[in-house]
């Protein structure tokens, strides 16, 4: 049964693409109500991970189980409805609809009523409710009425984590979530995803540079390099390992840093 | 009430909303507000056009997908009813499941091409349906002995859309209540409940699923929707849809020909009207199509007028000269995509403070 099982397990998951192997043979897995931070070098593989598990990408080989059961061959679509949810590192929104509509259009298809053609949307007032509760969460409410491209890139970043949210899936997965954020905006967001954990039981796979962030959030730190796994455990005895101190920890001097830090090779 | 009928989507712009409300009561009561045969063809046209385009820019406007298909399928719904009603006979029977048989036709089709084809790319996707639309016409005009090839069909009607036929003997407000008059409201109250219709699917949970695949595909499938159904019932819809709009047409000319319904030329002014009316709105179509029809019914003889009024300008004179009507018609078409790249509706909702 399905209690044997961890909600998300990869397998050898490898991709290539020609002679290069973006994400080598990781397998992993990942207890309910867990938080475990991705970490690694520019280049290292992590949004790759992401885009294997939520099938933006096709493994080449190696398998990706949700409650046991592969999911490995399935369309994206999919894999979202069974529960896998997932924000992108560059924003991803749809940007002539004004910010409400990005969420309520999330609630929409959680609520499957897409295929819907005779009656009026905004007559649905729990996807309006429920979208401008989320906005209120990652204070956008006062931008609900504003189209998206005329955001600025902070709040964009904002309405990333809010579609997540939104979508509240088993396994939620955010790539790089408060870079391009204010200062002060971060706490709001990281708190929000603290709650996903705690109080909604949610699995939370978070890919993200800053250390103090991963030490206050994470339960357990993955460390990918060349795509290859190289260090899995808690953040303490994973932070310590020289690994991670030569390959990550170069990598990101400042706590300020962007989406734009060098390569490392 | 009001507001439900139009689906929650209201003109949201003065100047828009009196634009509409002209354009509908010139069309409710276009028999008695422009006597004359060549006032009703012009009025008849505009009502099918509308739901032409309309349904045009669902596909376009709302779903972002580019076809160049489209006269195919408001052909498939012409054929459908011309055919039915020449080889049986005019009844209202043949007419029902011609243009019933015409609809599920055009929706055969489009559902085989979407499932085909939405999956590549989009430039991919319009040359296809460029090509299926092209072998469409010529094959229609070669099985003449079916589609009567480039002659076209002519076919009666049931009696009481017909001139002949007289409801009352007195006229009112001197127009003669004939069955033409009869004809004329058929075709302008189903395109009516036509408008509506697609005018509920873009405002519904459906409509906005569509604005979301056309913004941003790649993330309508991350949470969630699966774009190649949508992309493919949306095909769908709109085929039916231009096929209704052609059986309105087979029923309203008596007369069913490639020049009518499949040519390029159609093709090409369903894009010009759904531009100059405003892509992603509705009332776009409504603009747009009335615009073109009346320049291009109504813009030779203006020039004409005008020509004669300036014989003695030499320069201005040839300008204007009624020949010329196309080129000023294409002249028209880039200012007011220059002056309103929105559209005209597009124009008018950002003008409002
Ligand atoms: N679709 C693709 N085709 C070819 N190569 C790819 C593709 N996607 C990723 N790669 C390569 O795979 C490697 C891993 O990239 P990935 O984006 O997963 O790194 P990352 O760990 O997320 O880095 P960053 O910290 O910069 O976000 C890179 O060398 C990248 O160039
Ligand atoms: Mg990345």
């Amino acid at each position: 049964m399905a209690k044997e099982h961890p909600i998300l397990e990869t397998q050898d998951l490898t991709i290539r693409f020609g002679g290069h192997v973006a994400v080598d043979g990781v397998s992993a897995s990942f207890e309910r109500g867990s938080l475990t931070a991705i970490v690694g070098p520019n280049g290292a593989g992590k949004t790759t991970y992401f885009n294997l598990i939520s099938g933006q990408l096709s493994a080449t080989s190696g398998a990706v189980l949700l409650n046991g059961e592969a999911i490995t061959r399935m369309s994206v679509p999919e894999r979202t409805d069974r529960g896998i949810g997932r924000a992108f590192q560059l924003t991803n929104l749809f940007p002539t609809l004004s910010v409400r509509e990005n969420v309520r259009l999330v609630a929409q298809a959680k609520a499957r009523k897409g295929f819907d053609l005779f009656s009026v949307a905004e007559s649905h007032v729990e996807l309006l409710e429920r979208a401008d509760h989320v906005l209120a969460e990652v204070r956008l409410i006062d931008k609900a009425e504003q189209t998206v491209a005329a955001l600025p890139h902070g709040d964009q970043r904002k309405l990333e984590v809010a579609l997540l949210i939104a979508l509240g899936s088993q396994v939620l997965m955010f790539d790089e979530p408060t870079a391009g954020m204010s200062v002060d905006e971060v706490p709001v967001i990281l708190d929000l995803i603290r709650k996903l954990k705690s109080d909604m039981d949610r699995t939370i796979l978070l890919v993200e540079h800053k250390m103090d962030v991963i030490r206050s959030l994470a339960d357990r730190i993955i460390v990918l390099h060349n795509g290859a796994l190289v260090a899995d455990g808690e953040p303490a005895d994973v932070i310590a390992l020289p690994v991670v101190q030569e390959a990550y920890l170069g990598k990101v001097p400042e706590p300020s840093e962007t989406a734009e830090a060098p390569e490392v090779a | 009430m009001l507001t439900r009928l139009l689906s929650g989507d209201t003109p949201r712009s003065g100047l828009l909303t009196a634009l509409l409300l002209i354009v509908l009561i010139s069309l409710a009561f276009a028999p008695f507000l422009f006597p004359g045969i060549r006032s009703l063809e012009t009025a008849a046209r505009i009502c099918i056009f509308i739901v032409l385009v309309a349904s045009y820019d669902l596909l376009l406007g709302y779903a972002g997908i580019v076809s160049f298909a489209h006269t195919m399928f408001f052909g498939i719904g012409a054929y459908g009813t011309a055919l039915a009603l020449s080889t049986t006979g005019p009844g209202y029977g043949a007419l029902i499941w011609g243009t019933a048989a015409g609809a599920v036709v055009a929706a055969v089709f489009a559902l085989a091409i979407g499932l085909f084809s939405l999956r590549v790319k989009a430039i991919f996707f319009a040359m296809v349906m460029l090509a299926v639309a092209s072998a469409f016409a010529v094959f229609v005009s070669q099985m003449s002995w079916l589609t009567g090839g480039e002659d076209g069909l002519n076919y009666k009607i049931p009696r009481e859309l017909t001139p002949a036929f007289k409801l009352i003997d007195e006229k009112i407000l001197g127009v003669r209540v004939n069955g033409k008059l009869l004809a004329y409201y058929l075709v302008f109250f189903v395109s009516a409940i036509l408008f509506l219709v697609m005018l509920r699917i873009v405002n519904s949970p459906f409509g906005r699923t569509l604005k979301a695949v056309r913004d941003n595909a790649f993330r309508a499938e991350a949470i969630g929707y699966r774009v190649v159904w949508y992309r493919t019932t949306a095909t769908i819809l709109s085929a039916v849809m231009a096929a209704l709009a052609g059986s309105l047409l087979a029923i309203w000319l008596r007369y069913t020909g490639p020049a009518t319904t499949l040519s390029m030329e159609i093709m090409i002014d369903i894009l010009l009207m759904v531009v100059i009316g405003g892509m992603g709105t509705l009332y776009g179509a409504v603009l747009g199509a009335t615009l073109f029809i009346l320049a291009q019914t109504y813009l030779q003889t203006l020039m004409g007028v005008a020509a004669d009024a300036t014989s003695a300008v030499p320069l201005f004179s040839t300008l204007v000269a009624p020949e010329r009507w196309l080129l000023w018609l294409g002249v028209l078409f880039i200012l007011s995509v220059y002056f309103f790249p929105s559209g005209i509706v597009g124009r008018l909702r950002a003008g409002r403070a």
